[in-house]
């Protein structure tokens, strides 16, 4: 049977091509992987192979031609036996529509509907009334969580550098190795591009490793694996396998330790669709919100903070106390501003909605505690209430979660706002040594409580 | 064949049926992949995609090592990996046409697919990317203690990429049971070896790091397998990774839209004619008398029809569902216990 040799796309982009040469004539006979003529694409001059064997019945576009359109006939191959005159009466087709017609545009999920239901804050508590507090710190809450669900899962492990017998940078695996030996509790080369990349090709496997990140700093060294391989995987591959692990450390700002140490990467992690972020504040959230993770069958990126390892907070004495993800906490109530914050964001909160209150504004904070998923709900029923929001957080002011939150807040809640939502982030400089610029450089309660007064007109 | 030191081996250790199944395997890839530069032509394919023609005994000869329960894993060089582990064509060509029927339901594509009741674990489009998870799934397969091996692909260009290095250093370290093939085919997109480095011994550099190696024949199938083996009982037997340098050579160009201006016309042509794989395999077939013409003629005939259901598929399965832009982004919650 004679087919038709059409013009072929030869680049992602290509919707027509010049026909430069022919490097055959009508009566050639060609096999799969002869030249048969070289295109022009929009980026460069290819040349164009025979895919089945014949002979060049019929030239339909003569060379030189410029805007062929793909897809469109140029030549016509013979099998053995037929003549060009089968297909002398080919009428120079147009472009054949071999590609799928372009799917209508999907419905993207509104942002705003008229008819969403009014945010519902969920204020239900973390633990029974009544349960026995312990006071913990952040660091013994975070140890302690890796050593419960060790204990709970085989395979769960820890890898990263000095974990083991240096007892962790930071002190957040103290024990673990004596508890569960060098094979779940793995020290590492300096190589965070290739201990995370096996750490993810060990989740693929069937484990559920905890990487540990001596400051998430170094983890931009090994971002492609996180977000490429760990984020992605699931969704590219249909929903057959997927990343479940937890990518952990200290985050942000610590103390001059200089520009290269003290970046709060909340922002760029919150951006990724297929990760979850976790930043706590308290020990509870810190012990609760890291079981939660571990078991998670997702990749959780879960920042702590230098700062925060050795402050101590109430912890739950419970057997099995977890946290959920996108479930904001209520820290104050109260009814004439939102503070909306997470991290150590929230050390600024709590200082200065006590400072207002001496002054007699009463602010409601909340922690939203993780940040993908995000308790939205709870951040704009709070905002009805009040009418006035001020976000607080570390990081770098330009695309900053917080422009995140009060975009959202506009867009679902504008009419209920009785001022702009004001944002008080860490300054657009890279951050200095000197103790009085990097103090500068960061938010401070100070600037809470001015953007307060100015929320409320005082 | 002249050229051919390892063909001349006149009785190769391998039976009539292995050697007619390496055959169909090599030339399934290879009909595949004309079938897929045709379908990009018309337009039915979209983006990247690069054929695997002319590397076809590297993943035959090693799929000949392997066993259930080894893993192997790629960078987006990838159709050929996927049918040598047994993937069907009909899953691989529909995801290539962005279709339902594809392995991933057409949100992956050329360069990103898995299987994981095949073992295949991608399809990765950032270059070495796929090493360190290579050694990560061995890495868990050691953790859980079987005898399983990962075969971890990657070329001449990722080669040169910093975490292959880091890689070697930990799967060293950890005696993880990878084997490492480097499937040189001489070029990265359009950067020869030679204008890449100035130690293309790429699998010697293992030698920095403790790991042995060894330079292999990628156009020879059989001297693939028996390299193959042998890396493999390393891993097997507990004494860490192992890396095969398998010379190869692509036919076409980098990706679709690659003129291949980096070198000649004749050097791709002696290629051809002089070393290829399946060329060798069907001439041991004839030589042998393990196969007549007329037999080897069936499985040509056998394998086109395989394609050309492949490609009906590929172009009758509907385009995905628009709900599935939403999907697959999480895995299930996981139930939160009350408290």
């Amino acid at each position: 049977m004679a087919t038709e040799i059409l013009m072929p796309a030869l680049s992602p982009t290509m919707e027509e091509g010049t026909l430069a040469k022919w490097l055959v004539k009508e009566g050639d006979t060609v096999s799969s992987g002869d030249i048969l003529a070289e295109i022009e694409t929009d980026k460069a001059t290819m040349e164009f192979e025979a895919v089945d064997e014949g002979t060049i019945g019929k030239i339909m576009v003569a060379e030189g031609t410029e805007g062929v359109k793909v897809n469109s006939p140029i030549a016509v191959l013979l099998e053995d036996g037929e003549s060009a005159d089968d297909v002398a009466s080919a009428a120079p087709a147009q472009a054949q529509e071999a590609a799928p017609a372009e799917a209508p545009a999907a419905a993207a999920p509104a942002q705003v509907a008229d008819d969403t239901p009014a945010p519902q804050s969920n204020a239900s508590p973390d633990w029974p009334e009544g349960t026995e507090m312990v006071q913990t710190t952040v660091r013994e809450a975070l140890r302690d969580a890796m050593a419960e669900e060790m204990r709970r899962d085989e395979t769960v492990f820890l890898m990263g550098e000095e974990v083991a017998e240096y007892q962790g940078a930071y002190k957040i695996s103290q024990g673990l190795l004596d508890e569960f030996g060098a094979k779940r509790v793995i020290d590492t080369p300096i190589t965070e591009h290739g201990f995370t990349g096996i750490g993810v090709g060990a989740a693929f496997g069937g484990l559920k490793p905890i990487v540990e990140f001596m400051t998430f700093n170094f983890a931009m060294q090994a971002i492609d694996q996180i977000i490429n391989s760990a984020a992605k995987t699931l969704y590219m591959s249909g929903g057959q396998m997927g990343a479940p692990m937890v990518f952990r450390g200290p985050n942000g700002a610590a103390a001059r330790v200089g520009a290269q140490h003290s970046q709060d990467y909340a922002a760029w992690y919150a951006s990724i669709p297929g990760l979850k972020v976790v930043m706590p504040y308290s020990a509870s959230d810190a012990k609760g919100l890291m079981k939660t993770a571990i078991r998670d069958p997702n990749p959780v990126i879960f920042l702590e903070n230098e700062i925060l390892y050795g402050k101590s907070f109430d912890v739950p004495k419970l057997d099995d106390f977890t946290v959920p993800f996108g479930k904001a906490r209520i820290w104050r109530e109260g009814g004439d501003v939102t503070l909306v914050s997470w991290g150590i964001g929230m050390t600024y909160a709590m200082e200065a909605a006590e400072k207002l209150a001496e002054e007699g504004i009463d602010a409601e904070i909340i922690d939203l505690r993780t940040l993908r998923p995000v308790d939205y709900d709870t951040v704009l029923a709070s905002v009805m209430k009040t009418n006035r929001c001020v976000i607080v957080e570390e990081g770098f002011p330009v695309a900053s979660f917080s422009d995140h939150m009060a975009s959202t807040i506009m867009q679902r809640a504008f009419d209920y706002l009785d001022a702009p939502v004001v944002t008080c982030t860490g300054k657009d400089v890279p951050m200095p040594y000197a103790a009085n610029l990097e103090k500068l450089a960061l938010t401070s309660t100070a600037e809470v409580i001015e953007a307060v007064k100015s929320v409320t007109y005082r | 064949m002249a050229t051919r030191k390892t063909a001349a081996k006149a009785k190769p250790n391998v039976s009539k049926e292995d050697l007619l199944q390496y055959y169909r395997d090599m030339l399934l890839i290879r009909r595949f992949e004309e079938k897929a530069g045709q379908l990009y032509g018309m337009g039915l394919i979209g983006g990247f995609c690069h054929l695997y023609i002319g590397q076809e005994a590297v993943v035959v000869g090693l799929e000949a090592a392997a066993k259930d329960g080894d893993k192997r894993i790629t960078s987006y060089r990838d159709h050929g990996h996927m049918l040598a582990c047994g993937m069907d064509p009909k899953g691989v060509m529909a995801e290539l046409t962005g279709r339902e029927g594809g392995y991933s339901k057409g949100k992956g594509g050329s360069m990103h697919m898995f299987s994981k009741e095949k073992d295949f674990y991608g399809g990765h489009g950032i270059v070495a990317a796929q090493v360190p998870l290579g050694a990560g799934l061995a890495f868990a397969d050691k953790y859980k203690g079987n005898d399983n091996v990962t075969f971890t692909y990657f070329g001449d260009g990722a080669a040169n990429q910093g975490q292959v290095y880091e890689t070697y250093n930990m799967a060293e370290l950890w005696n993880l049971p990878v084997v490492f093939v480097i499937e040189n085919n001489q070029y990265a997109m359009g950067t020869s070896t030679q204008r890449s480095t100035h130690s293309p011994s790429y699998w010697e550099r293992g030698a920095a790091y403790g790991i042995k190696g060894e330079e292999v024949d990628g156009m020879d199938v059989l001297a693939v397998k028996a390299a193959g083996e042998k890396a493999v009982a390393q891993c097997r037997a507990g004494k860490g990774p192992y890396i095969l340098e398998v010379k190869t050579y692509r036919y076409r160009g980098h990706s679709m839209s690659d003129p291949a201006k980096y070198r000649t016309r004749d050097e791709v042509q002696k290629m051809r004619e002089e070393r290829d794989a399946i060329e060798h395999v069907r001439q041991m077939l004839l030589t042998g008398k393990h196969a007549s013409e007329d037999d080897l003629k069936a499985i040509d005939k056998d394998i086109k029809n395989i394609v050309n259901e492949s490609a009906e598929f590929a172009k009758e399965s509907p385009e995905p569902a628009l709900e599935e832009l939403w999907t697959d982004i999480y895995a299930d919650e996981i139930p939160q216990e009350a408290v």
